[in-house]
């Protein structure tokens, strides 16, 4: 019986060990970012761009709603940058005096309804949630407070089947099909593109949420951190904003 | 004690200081939550809306869930313990499986089963025109699917351990199975049926991330007291720590309430 423990717990140590390895060696230097849900597939590929010109450098990424992550930074969690979906969750983080320095817009994003392709649930435009399964982020994250704003511009008094706490939720719930349909980002629609449509939402109704940027203050890789600033406003950062789908800042 | 303690001399710092660090872990979150709570404004927190609504929809959906494991899982508690088919140890690991499982797993796992798109999902829809994801009947899918084994897993020991000779007792005076079951096997086991049903309810209660996956989040219709905390922590943090100190209360009154069946035993 003991034997079996200590073998299984090897192979446990093993596993966990083999799997951590796979996320990089240590001894590079880390430069943690927070950033909003939205920017996974931009940050990851800026993420590879960085991390060529900055040989000696581990870009430590972690994605979450912008609330979140403000939450997550005012309450002490060791950060060198910040990007948010929004001003206020950013404004957030400013008023608690936990920003280096101003922050930077470095683009901007609008909504779209995100259906299952081929559309199962005929959706058309807006006027067609108010007959349909949909989810949206809860107003508490940037995607549901502009969600909202333009659900109640278009005149839609439907509710959602759920508040989901990210876009990154919302869109799994469409691309499982659980969901006809999900108000999520231009951004959103186009990199899940093989597995969504996107019904557009017309600009009258539309929102648009900016994006902004910040080192955090006593971050431990303040230069490091100011380059990754300059990188998202160069034009090879903004060319691989433009091509995921958002506008500039 | 104080005898053994005279004999064998003082604990040892060596032991004592890990001890005190494990305690630490363990019981300053707590009090932080007690220190940093908004007692002045506690009862405007919990009679707002959106609180009582999560609280009454978490009370609903964990009583018919603790119902639906004790239905199901006072039965299966019972074959593994006294039947001894091909497979039961099979069964037993898969049955505690839940247990180790990240909560956000299942609830993967309960979208490929049961969601509109899975095959049992399609069934479910066409057949009863029942759909899980997104209502309350989710809730208590995913519920049960997170809190089942504590109560198989305590209630099968319950019926271990109480003497299976009053069984043969009954059998030999010629009581079928069934009439044993319900006038002796149960009767006997009912402090652990009691001590796993509880204990089924609390994890019931605290279930977060395979409901949010699975059943997803709605005020009155998903939105339990755990996923209220979460998305108040991010709008109004003095809300979300009111409604952990409601939950921190619960949890301690059933310790209590466990006290005698668990604390004594290792007095």
């Amino acid at each position: 019986m003991r034997k079996r423990l200590v073998a299984g717990a090897a192979a446990v140590l093993v596993v966990l060990t083999a799997s951590a390895g796979c996320s990089g060696s240590s001894s590079k230097t880390k430069l943690t970012i927070f950033a909003a849900s939205s920017l996974t597939t931009t940050f990851t590929t800026l993420e590879a761009q960085f991390e060529s010109q900055h040989s000696d450098v581990d870009v430590v990424l972690s994605f979450g709603s912008s609330t979140t992550l403000a939450e997550q930074i005012t309450g002490g969690a060791p950060a060198d940058v910040i990007a948010t979906a929004d001003d206020t969750s950013m404004s957030v983080v400013q008023d608690a005096g936990q920003l280096a320095a101003a922050p930077a817009k470095f683009a901007t994003n609008t909504l779209v309804i995100a259906v299952p392709a081929g559309n199962p649930g005929n959706v058309t435009g807006v006027a067609s949630l108010n007959s349909t399964d949909f989810v949206m982020c809860d107003v508490s994250a940037p995607c549901g407070a502009a969600g909202s704003q333009m659900l109640t511009n278009a005149g839609v008094t439907a509710k959602p089947k759920s508040f989901e706490p990210d876009v990154a939720s919302v869109l799994t719930k469409v691309e499982l099909k659980e969901a006809d349909a999900g108000i999520v980002y231009v951004t959103d629609a186009k990199s899940a593109a093989d597995k969504v449509d996107a019904v557009p939402i017309p600009p009258a109704d539309n929102v648009t949420n900016s994006y902004y940027v910040a080192t955090v203050k006593g971050a431990d890789q303040a230069s490091l951190a100011a380059d990754w600033l300059t990188l998202l406003t160069s034009a090879a950062g903004q060319s691989v904003l433009a091509k995921a789908g958002f506008g500039g800042p | 004690m104080t005898s053994s303690a005279r004999v064998l001399g003082r604990a040892p710092v060596a032991l004592v200081v890990p001890g005190v660090a494990a305690v630490a872990v363990l019981v300053v979150p707590i009090v932080a939550v007690f220190v940093r709570a908004p007692w002045s404004s506690l009862p405007h927190q919990l009679s707002r809306s959106g609180a009582r609504t999560a609280l009454r929809l978490s009370l609903e959906t964990t009583l018919i869930t603790t119902m639906v494991c004790l239905l199901v899982g006072v039965p299966l508690s019972w074959l593994l313990a006294r039947i001894d088919f091909p497979g039961r140890r099979l069964v037993r690991a898969l049955v505690a499986l839940p247990l180790v499982l990240p909560p956000v797993v299942g609830g993967v796992a309960l979208l490929l089963a049961f969601g509109r798109n899975s095959i049992l999902g399609r069934a479910l829809d066409a057949v009863f025109g029942v759909t899980l994801p997104f209502t309350t009947a989710g809730v208590v899918v995913a519920q049960t699917f997170v809190a089942l084994p504590f109560l198989v897993i305590s209630v099968e020991g319950a019926f271990r351990s109480s003497d299976s000779r009053y069984d043969d007792a009954a059998a030999s005076l010629g009581a079928t199975r069934w009439y044993m079951f319900r006038r002796v096997t149960v009767p006997l086991a009912l402090p652990g049926i009691v001590s796993g049903a509880v204990l089924c309810w609390a994890r019931a209660l605290g279930e977060f991330g395979a409901t949010i996956t699975f059943a997803g989040s709605f005020p009155g219709t998903t939105r339990t007291m755990p996923s209220e905390v979460y998305y108040e922590l991010q709008i109004d943090p003095d809300a979300a720590i009111a409604l952990s100190l409601v939950l921190i209360v619960v949890s301690v009154l059933l310790l209590v309430l466990l006290r005698e069946r668990w604390l004594s035993g290792v007095r």
